[in-house]
């Protein structure tokens, strides 16, 4: 059994441009202690499919229209609030693109994560005190009994996003949805808390959804990766193949615009390269496979009919004409 | 706690220049007190005694020292009409002005900022327009209307609350019972200000990343509301509650004389009326006080509310 199966998810947002299908028939799961990368250009519909599986979209203008999340046998969207509320933060938890904004300015960061302690566990004021120190340590925040005491607003975005982390991971959830944990953060600070999640992971064994626009990020880190444009998969693969034998053009364009990063293939040196266009709109998306004006390899067909995902082997699916 | 210290220091020279504008009532409007206190046809040598009496002949800048420190040791001079001390009866009138200022601010903060958070979690829902609509009556109406209609209802038709008086000092039921009506009356009217800035400032919060935080780890609604969100959007409900203290001062004002209450509002009424200069000086500068009081809370109040504040 999947630890978490999304299965065929749509989740709509209804504006007066129209509707907007930021997922659109979406379906992929994610393997106990294992990382998922997640990957696509802005505004493909990442943090929208995490923050369905959290259920933090403001509905309206969202809405999950259509689909399953399986989680422990169960579908999260037939649960109650209050179902849903006891596995937040405790056995799923989240942290997000912006660790500036992400922590509350008006309380202590140790008082933050104690109090998902105290709410989750059923520790008293003290032992959860205790035990966010013990976070705080865990993410490497020098001097943590005192940094418990200091307030978001004195801490760097580094010393944010690990706090952030530790909050997340204080309960030990089965899961950690990371959406882009570091792209607000410097070069150095990015690969140090990258680092430092797959460090944790290890030692509590998290399955770890990995947001990013940017291969880089989960090319050492994640085993699978799923390639999202404009709400839908275009491909899915190991990572290794991926790298090695990208099928889908979307998935080789994002490849040829990576700086090299060492990895085997890639070592031999090509000028940077850009994916030609511009991501549409969700609400003016072109007919057959929204890809299409900016692909390299497009066809007549493409120009009409939208294509599917198929397997093509090796747990390897792909979403274009050119993979009948 | 430098930022208390540096907050309370600030106080003194405010303080100062609160009683210099007290001062400046009596001396900047033209003309001699003694011909606004003694009438038009006052002859010349009544004029000048009166002047002589009070020390008025004196060049400005030796009653003004006076004036500071008999103040400063809270000597507010004697009622021209009574004789009596003012300070003993604005000590007299006092306790009825803060009794209905404290229970309006009260009911205005428990309307006003209730409304708001329901509003703003649910914006343009039908509790929300409710809301909206109960605001911008407080704001829109003036408290001699909203308090006439509160006499003839509950007062009149229904007859729940005695309308007139605030009771004898020491009966306490009694005095709470004299409270609710005029009470509602003046807190009404504050409400609606300060529901529409609970409700901008939670609408600002509730988008936060912070909030979106506070979901995510299954805290309750209630917490995420009250915990997460309403601390950060208090500062300026704080302000908003600070500043709408003069309007609800004014409205004590007049609703003291809607409802005959006893209180400062009516007495500096009389003493305007009366011309009795340190009677109203004396008045106007406990009313100041007041608002100065306000202020400082509130300030101290940021602090405590926020810790990039507290560590400016
Ligand atoms: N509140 C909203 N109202 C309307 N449309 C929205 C809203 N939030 C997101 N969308 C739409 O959903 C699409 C997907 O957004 P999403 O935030 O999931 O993108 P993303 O892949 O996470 O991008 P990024 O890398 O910028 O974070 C966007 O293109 C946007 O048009
Ligand atoms: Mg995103």
């Amino acid at each position: 059994m999947h630890l978490l199966q999304i299965k065929n998810l749509k989740t709509y947002f209804y504006t007066t441009d129209g509707i907007g299908k930021a997922v659109d028939d979406v379906t992929f799961s994610l393997e106990k202690s294992e990382t998922l990368g997640l990957v696509g250009e802005s505004g493909c519909g990442k943090s929208v499919t995490a923050l369905s599986v959290m259920r933090l979209l403001k509905e309206p203008p969202a809405r999950i229209v259509n689909g399953q999340i399986l989680f422990d046998g169960t579908d999260l969207l037939r649960r109650t609030k209050k179902d849903i509320k006891a596995i937040l933060g405790k056995r799923i938890s989240m942290i997000f693109q912006e660790p500036m904004t992400s922590l509350n300015p008006v309380y202590t960061i140790g008082d933050q994560i104690a109090e998902m302690l105290s709410l989750h566990e059923d520790l008293a004021k003290k032992q959860s005190w205790e035990r966010a120190v013990d976070m705080l340590a865990k993410v490497q925040i020098p001097s943590p009994e005192k940094r418990a005491y200091e307030y978001p607003h004195q801490l760097s975005g580094g010393m944010r996003q690990r706090a952030m982390i530790a909050m997340a991971l204080a309960c030990n959830p089965e899961i950690l949805i990371a959406d882009e944990p570091t792209t607000a953060l410097d070069v150095t600070v990015q690969a140090q808390i990258i680092d430092l999640m797959m460090q944790l992971k290890n030692e509590f064994g998290t399955a770890i959804l990995l947001i990013t626009h940017d291969l880089g990020v989960v090319a050492q880190t994640a085993e699978r990766i799923v390639v999202m444009y404009t709400g839908k998969i275009v491909e899915e693969a190991e990572t290794l193949a991926i790298f090695e034998d990208p099928k889908h053009p979307y998935t080789r364009g994002l490849l040829q615009s990576l700086p090299n990063i060492g990895y085997r293939s890639f070592s031999r040196r090509q000028p940077l390269h850009e994916i030609e266009g511009i991501v549409p709109s969700l609400y003016g998306l072109p007919q057959g496979c929204s890809f299409h004006p900016r692909c390299p390899d497009v066809m007549a067909i493409c120009r009409q009919t939208a294509p599917k995902l198929v397997d093509i082997g090796d747990n390897h699916n792909v979403q274009c004409h050119l993979y009948p | 706690m430098t930022y208390i210290i540096k907050r309370l220091l600030l106080f003194i020279p405010t303080l100062i220049g609160v009683i210099t504008l007290v001062f400046l009532i009596l001396h900047a409007i033209p003309g001699s007190p003694a011909t606004r206190v003694l009438g038009e046809f006052a002859t010349a040598e009544s004029i000048a005694e009166f002047e002589r009496r009070l020390g008025l002949d004196r060049p400005l800048i030796e009653q003004y020292i006076d004036f500071v420190t008999s103040y400063a040791t809270g000597d507010f001079g004697e009622s021209y009409r009574t004789g009596e001390e003012v300070i003993d009866q604005l000590a007299l009138e006092l306790p009825y002005t803060l009794h209905l200022v404290t229970a309006g601010m009260i009911i205005a903060i428990i309307i006003g900022v209730g409304l708001g958070i329901v509003s703003a979690i649910k914006p343009n829902s039908l509790l929300d327009n409710i809301g909206r609509i109960i605001a911008l009556l407080g704001v829109s109406m003036p408290v001699f209307w909203s308090g006439m209609i509160l006499i003839i209802l509950f007062g009149l038709k229904l007859g729940w609350f005695p309308i007139i008086g605030a009771g004898d000092t020491g009966d306490v039921p009694d005095i709470l019972h004299r409270l609710v009506l005029p009470a509602f009356t003046v807190g009404f009217l504050t409400s609606g200000v300060i529901m529409r800035m609970t409700r901008s400032s939670m609408l600002e919060v509730l988008d936060q990343d912070y909030i979106r935080t506070a979901f995510s780890k299954g805290l309750a609604d209630t917490i995420v509301y009250l915990k997460h969100a309403l601390k950060n959007a208090a500062i300026p409900i704080v302000t908003v509650i600070g500043l709408s203290f003069g309007g609800l001062l004014s409205g004590t004002v007049l609703t003291e004389t809607i409802f005959a209450r006893h209180g400062l509002g009516k007495f500096l009424v009389d003493a305007i009326l009366w011309k009795d200069y340190p009677a109203a000086q004396g008045c106007i500068f406990v009313i100041s006080l007041m608002f100065l009081v306000i202020n400082l809370i509130t300030d101290l109040i940021y602090g405590v509310l926020d810790p990039r504040i507290r560590h400016a």
